[in-house]
């Protein structure tokens, strides 16, 4: 919930800055291994935009891919999951490198 | 993370008083500017979303005044720019600020009081206690000669940067010392949101599941130091410590680990010598800064 009031909070200073006035569509970067359930950040997402000037805005997620370094490797190598075995060597020493992105990517406006 | 609980729409209060910056026309304080949308029985938040969607999958680019705005911007900038501040702030006087994070129970306000007692005569330190409501563990915290102000969050879930800002400012800083910050309890949501802090410890009771770090892996993962807490306990109990530690370690290779009783004291010393060299390599970074500035 405070995640979606902040997304409002970014969309506002956006919309003074760059001057418009409704929001059609926000788009959010959401990383793999985000810790960010997408059915609940929708319903907050609405819950938060309703009477603001992204009221009734489409809320499109894109997911950023999880990427790790494996200790045992010495490499980066794709995450899925958290915790994730490196897909090399099946290990678990890998330092979660991407994937934890939280962002508003870009707004569709008018 | 928040989006599951929602939390943060309430009153923010530090030691009984509500924090006057965000004043509404009610004398009620609110932390954020629309915490009237926090009502989850809004008559139509499922319309509304299919209402938007449909509407954007039938645009069409060209033929609308609609333009896109590339944005690229972090939603939690505006927390990190709070907890850039305090991390300077502490660092300029040389105070190691530690995030303890753990489940609700698992012994942090008992550990810390055992802490304050047993750590060398004169260290200067200060506390930041973070619950929903009443402040009785900084009265606990108090009652051992610690400094200490309470942060009610009202509904919120955790402590956010802006929050331990205030307090800071109220608070006598432990000049070259230790501040230690509590947490609200709870394993989810505070992982996401930096205080400004040297660095996280997270509390793991041995009356917990051996799996909590694979259930809550954002929080293993953020943290630098387990404390795994009630330890004395363990002839009674089927916990599995050698199975605890290797499910920590899978989603965190880097974590240190310390088994500690804040009842019978067991590993309070190893915990005491980890509080020393964080200190000490503080104070040696502060000096070869200091240097490459002269």
């Amino acid at each position: 919930m405070s995640l979606a009031e902040n997304v409002l909070q970014i969309i506002e200073q956006a919309a003074q800055e760059q001057g418009f006035g409704r929001v059609r569509t926000v788009v959010l970067e959401i990383g793999q291994l985000a810790a960010v359930e997408p059915e609940a950040m929708r319903f907050c997402f609405a819950a938060v935009m309703a009477g603001s000037i992204a009221e009734g805005a489409a809320l499109e997620m894109v997911t950023a891919p999880g990427a790790g370094w494996c200790l045992q490797c010495a490499a980066s190598v794709p995450l899925t999951e958290q915790p994730g075995a490196c897909p090399r060597c099946g290990g678990f020493r890998v330092r979660v490198t991407g994937g934890a992105e939280l962002r508003v990517k870009e707004l569709l406006v008018e | 993370m928040c989006t599951t609980c929602g939390c943060n729409a309430g009153e923010v209060k530090l030691d009984g008083q509500t924090v006057h910056d965000h004043a509404g026309s009610d004398g009620r304080v609110y932390r954020h500017a629309h915490a009237d949308a926090h009502d989850h029985s809004h008559p139509h938040p499922h319309g509304l979303l299919h209402l938007g969607r449909g509407e954007t999958h039938a645009h069409a680019p060209g033929l609308s005044p609609a333009r896109v705005v590339r944005i690229e911007r972090d939603i939690l900038a505006r927390n990190n720019g709070h907890a850039a501040e305090n991390r300077g702030l502490l660092q300029a006087r040389g105070i190691l600020g530690l995030n303890l994070v753990s489940s609700p129970g698992s012994g942090k306000t008992t550990l810390l009081v055992r802490t304050l007692r047993a750590l060398p005569a004169h260290t200067p330190v200060a506390v930041i206690e973070g619950d929903q409501q009443t402040a009785n563990d900084a009265e606990r915290i108090r009652a051992t000669g610690t400094p200490a102000i309470q942060i009610n969050t009202g509904k919120g879930c955790h402590l956010d940067a802006q929050m331990v800002g205030q307090a800071l400012q109220r608070l006598v800083l432990p000049e070259g010392g230790l501040l230690f910050i509590e947490n609200v309890g709870n394993l989810v949501c505070p992982a996401a949101f930096d205080l400004g802090e040297a660095a996280k410890v997270v509390i793991l009771s041995v009356t917990e599941g051996e799996d909590k770090p694979l259930k809550y892996p954002d929080m293993f993962r953020a943290a630098r130091l387990l404390l795994l807490n009630k330890c004395d306990l363990l002839p009674h109990l089927d916990f599995d410590v050698a199975l605890a530690i290797e499910n920590a370690l899978r989603i965190n290779p880097e974590l240190a680990i310390i088994r500690v009783s804040a009842v019978s004291g067991e590993g309070l010393d190893d915990w005491l010598g980890w509080l020393a060299r964080e200190r000490a390599s503080l104070t040696a970074r502060q000096n070869t800064s200091v240097i490459e500035a002269a």
